[in-house]
């Protein structure tokens, strides 16, 4: 049989994950049923995967504009002027499916794939972070997904030189059967040097570059769209396999060539590979194209057009360049010792030709390839809201320090410097702030700008209530790049959910894009690049939703940029913003959803902290100018954990302490560990004007205590702790994970 | 000869990754660029200084440092060192050094089988008369960066002696308050950097060109360099 020219039959495209409805449009739109290329070419385009097909009438409601968006959603990643005519291009991606199955190569090519994607746009990346999420601690395949995750995402940005500067890892069990790998890249670029990926010219050359075709990877995308079950180890040969060396000798060549005013347009062979680079340079330009199979450079023998269509191998690029530029951009690839093969040109047809063995594989119409590929507006379940718990109903278990003894030994809290000791967070020697911080802060290499950048997501709150967590998700980030000092400017996200077909899961997709997108809205921050993995399951058990955002922000000054740690003796710190009160006009904090509530109390119900979007505004906007003004000398998010936790990770690895004056309530594990947000702490020598300032400004403040050299915490009296001790719980809980 | 006078050339292997750190931190000591020089390449402009940087030279396919140390530049670097020339190999460009055996022994994996960046506390050794020694006391102690997953210094008892006899041993881990153990990878002799027994060779394995200013990474790099570039120029 050959299987290239054999037609296929509806059960052929059942296999490669398309629906009955399909079938039929993909047999209207032909004219005639396809072979098994073109079905293949069909199958990955309307996957999941890449045509977003589930979530796009919800991704269509975020806002993508803004004064500062040079390029939103769409093209291979989102940019964003930072001033002095840079622009900033950075987008995150998933490699989840990938990474459990092989960890160290999915997390590996999950790296390469996104820097790919920010050179592709002509930007030099310049910083790495990710987001993962693993199962509960003590089960007994995390262990081994961590330590492959960790040294894949090592492997691959320690040898291309990319720093790592930050990220956020958590664990549950309900990615014990299917973890999270996002990577995110931020690249620097010329505003007026954007490269995209539209076709323009039909007769211009295009050009294959970079590693040869294998069989690796082949129909990834359509693997990365469909459920895991336990066959899942029979997957293995479908996942991609990363070569950071030819990766970095890639980007080197294709940012000296950008230079040489030779591409026209450019696109990486990510997901999809040949297909989905071809099919969306042709699409984009409104042109057709024509390649000659024979010619793609092979690593294996006897490839069908299938297969080099579909194959997924990494460290590969499209482009078209100017008629007269092919003896350049050979001789720079020669220099590099890569591939460099013109494989067909530009066309006017609007149509995918492909011609392998002297006879055409592939002669399909482009148009419904992208135009047609299905859009569902599939049904929501009713997301019942929760009810709100009161602190008072959640029984208080002793002194604040016991509770700490407790929560920063929790895999939650503890430490991730086993993890990011692994990671070169300094190479490209500009990084201020690596992982550790509030946010990751490098400088504008040559410059006196910074870029501040973090990851962000509390999945069990939006578990609780998807909107409320999807607009949390990004005010946590604004808070992040607000503590550093910078001005939170534009987002990418990285929507982590289970199977869309089932409606409480769709729900969880829909309500959390909402939240998010009023949130980013309110908080002037479009979002300008994403990426959708759905089908997060493992024997039809969905993971805890988790909307990823990525934000990025700039601070002019980068001298002025501030940390979260205490700096100093004598120092007053100041609680900005608001924690709950109750009933009788006590203060008593948001446990609801809370760490406390789920590792002390032993409870999972409950509603998440409500997100006040103008506290958030207002409070980060005043916070931000007092840093810049040179009012603060530490500022620090509250988050996961509370208050609490937040001093701690203050005097962490310092020999400062801090007295804590407790306020007068009945619910002080409600004050010490309620996560109500919009709240950062703030560390200064005299908070006397800044309290005057705040309070002119309506944002609520309130001095809590004051530091000194004790190298401990002492909540009011006669509850202290001293840092080392903590210090040793802190760093003890991965290590012991690993057996180290 | 004054530091601006100085020829320093860095020499660049396919893969590696912090030649344009070291160019920058080179320009921000001498004020003048340094001259980057493909592998490739076999006739060099006269220089005083060739650097061999960090990174992964060719992947560390093979061994570290194991293709670029039989890349044709070296025969210049080679060269220029049998003339009593100065060179300098920092992470990768050590593995370099030790590979072509202008420096002994060999690095191995991390003792602790994983990559490993942080800072490191390092103490300068009593060394024979050496540029990259003498502009610093005795027991001088400097914080640099490490980033590496092959940084265990291995050498047979009889090198280590002769290393440790000869005053070749320029850097060595020292106990500070940095969180880990002070010597990171399981070096022998917590042995951070080493010099030929003319000198004028060395190869350490922590990173002063990431260690420029207060604000990025600290200035000890700074301080290290600057007082190598000093001595080469007086």
């Amino acid at each position: 049989m050959n299987m290239d020219t054999d037609m296929m039959t509806f059960e052929h495209a059942a296999s490669m994950g398309l629906s009955e409805d399909e079938w039929q449009l993909i047999t209207k739109r032909l004219g005639r049923v396809p072979n098994l290329c073109e079905l293949g070419i069909f199958s990955a385009m309307w996957s999941e995967h890449c045509s977003y097909k589930s979530s796009k009438r919800w991704l269509k409601t975020l806002p993508v504009d803004g004064a500062h968006v040079i390029e939103g959603p769409g093209e291979n990643a989102g940019v964003v002027a930072i001033g002095d005519g840079l622009a900033a291009v950075f987008k995150i991606e998933s490699h989840n499916h990938p990474s459990f199955i092989e960890p160290y190569q999915g997390a590996a090519t999950g790296v390469g794939g996104i820097l790919r994607d920010v050179f592709t746009m002509g930007a030099r990346p310049v910083a790495l972070l990710n987001a993962l999420r693993f199962g509960a601690a003590d089960h007994e395949k995390t262990r081994h997904l961590l330590s492959g995750v960790v040294s894949g995402i090592g492997g691959y940005g320690n040898c291309i030189g990319i720093p790592t500067v930050g990220g956020e890892v958590n664990f549950d069990p309900s990615y014990n059967g299917n973890i999270l790998v996002n990577a995110m890249a931020v690249g620097l670029a010329n505003s007026d040097r954007i490269f995209r990926s539209a076709a323009t010219g039909a007769g211009n050359p295009v050009i294959y570059v970079g590693a040869k075709t294998g069989r690796d990877g082949i129909h990834g995308a359509t693997m990365a769209s469909t459920e895991f079950s336990d066959e899942t180890e029979s997957k293995r040969p479908t996942v991609q396999v990363g070569d950071p060396f030819t990766g970095k000798l890639l980007m080197e060549a294709c940012l000296e060539l950008m230079a040489s005013d030779s591409v026209l347009s450019i696109q990486d062979m990510g997901a999809a590979g040949l297909t989905s680079s071809s099919v969306e340079m042709a699409s984009k330009g409104g042109l057709g194209m024509e390649i000659d199979l024979d010619l793609v450079p092979a690593r294996e023998e006897q490839m069908s057009a299938y297969e080099l269509m579909l194959s997924e191998s990494q460290e590969r690029m499209l482009m078209v360049l100017k008629p007269d530029a092919t003896d350049v951009a050979r001789a720079i690839f020669d220099k590099w010792d890569l591939d460099f093969m013109p494989i067909g040109q530009v066309t006017d047809t609007g149509r995918l030709i492909l011609l392998k063995d002297g006879g055409t594989a592939c002669d399909i119409p482009i148009a419904p390839l992208v135009d047609d590929a299905p859009e569902y507006d599939r049904p929501q379940a009713d997301v019942p809201s929760r009810p709100v718990i009161k602190t008072a109903d959640i029984a208080e278990t002793g002194p604040i320090c016991d509770v700490l003894r407790k929560l920063m030994g929790t895999s939650d809290l503890a430490s991730r410097r086993w993890i990011y000791e692994q990671y070169d967070s300094q190479v490209m020697a500009d990084t201020i702030a690596g992982p550790g911080g509030d946010a990751g802060l490098i400088r504008v290499h040559g410059t006196d700008r910074g870029l501040a950048m973090t990851t962000d997501c509390t999945p069990r709150y939006v578990e609780a209530d998807p909107k409320t967590g999807g607009a949390q998700a990004v005010a946590e980030a604004y808070r992040n790049i607000t503590s550093v000092g910078a001005t939170p400017l534009a987002i990418t996200n990285n929507l982590n959910f289970g199977n869309p077909e089932k409606p409480e899961i769709m729900a969880q997709l829909a309500q959390s894009v909402v939240g998010m997108g009023e949130a980013a809205k309110r908080l002037d921050t479009p979002v300008v690049s994403g990426n959708v993995s759905l089908y997060n399951e493992t024997d039809g058990v969905a993971i805890q939703p988790c909307p990823v955002i990525g934000m990025i922000g700039v601070i002019d000054d980068v001298a002025l940029a501030i940390g979260n740690r205490i700096t100093a003796a004598d120092q007053d710190i100041v609680l900005l913003g608001h924690t709950n009160i109750d009933a009788n006009g006590d203060v008593d904090g948001w446990l609801g959803m809370s760490l406390y509530a789920r590792h002390i109390a032993n409870r999972k119900d409950g509603a998440p902290p409500p997100v006040d979007l103008d506290a958030e505004r207002s409070h980060g906007d005043f916070l931000r100018a007092q840093i810049i003004k040179g009012a603060v000398n530490a500022a620090h998010d509250i988050s996961d954990g509370g208050l609490a936790v937040a001093l701690v990770e203050m005097a962490m690895k310092s020999t400062f302490g801090i007295d804590v004056e407790m306020p007068e309530t009945t619910n002080i594990h409600g004050w010490a560990f309620g996560e109500d947000q919009a709240r950062y702490l703030v560390v200064l020598p005299d908070s006397a004007s800044f309290i005057s300032a705040a309070e002119a400004a309506g944002v609520p403040v309130q001095k809590i205590g004051t530091t000194n050299t004790s190298g401990e915490l002492k909540f009011g009296a006669d509850d202290a702790i001293s840092q080392e001790e903590l210090e040793k719980i802190f760093e003890a809980v991965i290590p012991d994970l690993m057996h180290i | 000869m004054s530091m601006s006078a100085m020829r320093v050339v860095i020499a660049v292997f396919p893969g590696s990754n912090c030649d344009r750190d070291m160019m920058v931190a080179m320009e921000q000591l001498t004020g003048r660029r340094p001259q980057l020089v493909w592998h490739k390449e076999t006739t060099l402009d006269p220089f005083d200084l060739i650097i061999i940087p960090g990174g992964f030279s060719f992947g560390d396919y093979l061994r570290c440092g194991a293709l670029a140390g039989r890349s044709p530049v070296m025969d210049a670097v080679m060269d220029h060192a049998a003339r009593g020339g100065a060179v300098l190999g920092v992470c990768n460009g050590f593995q370099v050094l030790t590979e072509t055996g202008m420096l002994p022994g060999v690095l191995l994996r991390n003792a602790g089988l994983n990559y490993v960046c942080r800072d490191t506390r390092i103490k300068v050794g009593d060394t024979i008369a050496s540029p990259f020694t003498s502009g610093l006391a005795v027991g001088t102690e400097l914080t640099i960066p490490v980033a590496h997953n092959e940084g265990n210094y291995f050498a047979s008892d009889d090198d280590l002696n002769r290393l440790e006899d000869n005053g070749q041993i320029a850097f060595t881990y020292v106990e500070s308050d940095i969180h880990g153990p002070a010597n990171p990878n399981g070096a022998a002799k917590d042995i951070a950097g080493i010099v030929s027994p003319n000198g004028r060779v060395m190869g350490m394995m922590p990173h002063p060109e990431r260690a420029m200013t207060p604000s990025i990474g600290g200035g000890d790099g700074a301080l290290l360099l600057s007082t190598c570039l000093e001595a080469l120029a007086s």
